[in-house]
């Protein structure tokens, strides 16, 4: 027995154990801050959804139970009503919007996201200017965003009205932002314009994990460049791509800012935030806002569980 | 055959450049026009005018809501960083229990609707007496900058070598001792990225800055920009809302192009891990 080689092993679990002391003292900082502006908001913002609370009545809110979600009373007539976010048909056609919203945006910006990257990982004179370029988007605060191209899309003055008459695509001025026909379209464009950049880096980072000699292998045998995307690149680079896209699709169904500014008053993109909020603040209707952001907030829970399950996704990386 | 496709490719280049590009550019060549020639449509810059410029600063308080936003983003980022860093350490160099939860946890609170808080975080401003003030920006702020930085910086600093840290082991060196002494100066680089990354999306917040904000004096950037309005209900300053646009854009995209290698490897430190 060497007498050391005992010492500098309990020496050793010692060590561990201030390690694992000293981590949790790290920790606390940042979990207390985390409970302060999460945690215990999401928890209040429930509880809220249960009471009768008002914007003018903070604290004077009493339990309600399931009403501002969905309650129902019988007439004397037979008749039965129900009250409640899920039967309000505003609530189901923002609902609608934020769904089909998220599902085309983010369709579109992975696929466009893709060609880009694809461009961006081949090799040719210009590329870092290229890169420089479409960083510009990702840049410009949303509210920029949104303003610029309310100004390129305004229907009298606008740039676009203007482009699309000199090529005789349309006949007659388009009020896109107004219009409920072009609403959405008109969201659908400044957020593809804008997020497609950031697709497209997650993406090419992707790519990039791709071993060379894959496709100097496929080229000696041959095989079709798209046959080789889709049976080589596309499968390797699938776990970033799905991460990519998830986080996309997290962000496209809460989407506020963009809208707000965008399309403000129009019931074709009013989306879940949009009409949480204007209850919340705008309509005195704190309690019934309330609900509605926990609905949100469930559903978007619902959707990550269903997604990390079905894809089996690995967001921690742990394991690699 | 092969020019073609040489022409087609470089096509595409033309065409994604041009599309990323043009709506800033538009938005410079409308910031420097006034009267009526704002009302027609100009692809080349036909005139120079400081005016609207000029025009931003006099009317409402919008060297103000610069100075706001600067204040909000800095505090936001400053706090945060220095909660992740210790934080940071803890998850990415000690084993312990429960430490795969704790990370989901995290990663689960910064893709976090921010309207699932709000009325939450709103009753909470009220009760600290904060409306009103940046000290609400900065506290709301932190529910997405700090798992954001944490996350970041976690996954750079799990990247590290082991010996790095053995040595200062061995020396006796106690965990705070090792984060001041061997990591800090080592992860200046990624606390310069992240802390960008993070200012600018503290920079860019928009729904949270409305709601806990009412006057003209406390705004941020992006607020006041949406609320620019003219002298009637009918009449959009344009002229003045690019002016604006460009004012508080420029410092950012000059940031990004300085930084892009770094954004590029911080954003995708946050995404990309297969």
């Amino acid at each position: 027995m060497n007498p050391s080689h005992v010492v500098s092993s309990s020496g050793k679990a010692e060590l561990q154990a201030q390690r694992i002391r000293a981590a949790m003292l790290f920790l606390i900082p940042m979990i207390a801050a985390l409970v302060l502006v999460a945690a215990y908001p999401l928890f209040r913002s429930i509880y809220f959804s249960f009471t009768d609370t008002s914007l003018s009545n903070l604290y004077g809110g009493q339990w309600i139970g399931f009403d501002n979600y969905l309650s129902w009373r019988t007439l004397p007539s037979g008749k039965t009503i129900f009250r409640g976010t899920l039967v309000d048909p505003a609530w189901w056609n923002a609902v609608w919007n934020t769904v089909r919203f998220a599902f085309v945006s983010v369709t579109l910006e992975a696929t466009l996201g893709m060609i880009v990257a694809l461009v961006l990982n081949a090799e040719f004179r210009g590329r870092g200017l290229v890169r420089a370029a479409i960083l510009i988007p990702w840049a410009i605060p949303t509210i920029v965003s949104a303003k610029m191209w309310s100004w390129m899309l305004n229907d009298q003055f606008g740039i676009i009205n203007n482009i699309l008459m000199k090529l005789g695509i349309i006949s007659q001025k388009i009020a896109w932002t107004a219009s409920v026909d072009t609403a959405m379209f008109a969201v659908l464009i400044v957020d593809i314009w804008k997020t497609t950049p950031f697709m497209a880096l997650l993406c090419l980072a992707g790519l990039q994990m791709v071993p060379k000699d894959v496709y100097e292998a496929s080229k000696i045998d041959g095989i079709h460049p798209v046959k080789v995307f889709f049976k080589i690149t596309l499968p390797l680079v699938k776990p970033a791509l799905m991460v990519a896209i998830i986080f996309r699709m997290l962000d496209a169904l809460r989407i506020f800012d963009l809208i707000y500014v965008l399309t403000p008053n129009s019931s074709t993109t009013k989306t879940m935030s949009i009409i949480s909020r204007e209850n919340m603040i705008e309509f005195d209707k704190f309690a019934y806002g309330s609900a509605q952001s926990t609905l949100l907030f469930t559903f978007i829970a619902l959707f990550v569980i269903l997604y990390i399950w079905l894809g089996k996704v690995d967001l921690s990386g742990d394991n690699k | 055959m092969k020019i073609l496709q040489t022409l087609a490719f470089y096509l595409l280049v033309l065409v994604i450049v041009v599309v990323s590009v043009f709506p800033f550019y538009y938005a410079i060549l409308t910031s420097f026009k006034t009267g009526t020639s704002l009302f027609e449509v100009d692809y080349w810059p036909t005139s120079f005018s400081l005016s609207n410029y000029y025009s931003v600063f006099q009317q409402g308080e919008f060297l103000r809501n610069i100075l706001n936003s600067i204040f909000v983003a800095t505090m936001t980022v400053a706090l945060a960083l220095l909660m992740a860093v210790t934080a940071s350490y803890a998850l990415a160099r000690v084993r312990f229990r429960g430490r795969g939860l704790l990370l989901m946890t995290i990663l689960a609170v910064s893709m976090f609707p921010q309207i699932a808080v709000l009325s939450g975080l709103f009753e909470m401003i009220r009760f600290i007496g904060i409306y009103n003030t940046p000290w609400a920006l900065i506290l709301s702020y932190t529910i997405f900058t700090l798992p954001f930085t944490v996350w970041v910086l976690t996954t750079f600093m799990r990247d590290l070598p082991v010996e790095i840290e053995e040595a200062a082991i061995v020396d006796g060196a106690t965990p705070w001792q090792i984060i001041t002494k061997v990591f800090l100066p080592l992860m200046w680089p990624a606390l310069v990225t992240t802390g960008l990354l993070a200012f600018i999306g503290a920079w860019n917040e928009f729904l949270f800055a409305l709601t806990f904000t009412s006057s003209n004096e406390t705004r941020t950037v992006p607020v006041a920009i949406s609320l620019l309005s003219g002298a009637t209900q009918y009449e959009t300053p344009w002229g003045i809302i690019m002016a604006a646009s460009v004012l508080v854009t420029v410092p950012i995209i000059i940031l990004v192009l300085i930084f892009q290698r770094k954004i590029v490897a911080g954003l995708t430190a946050g995404g990309v891990k297969g």
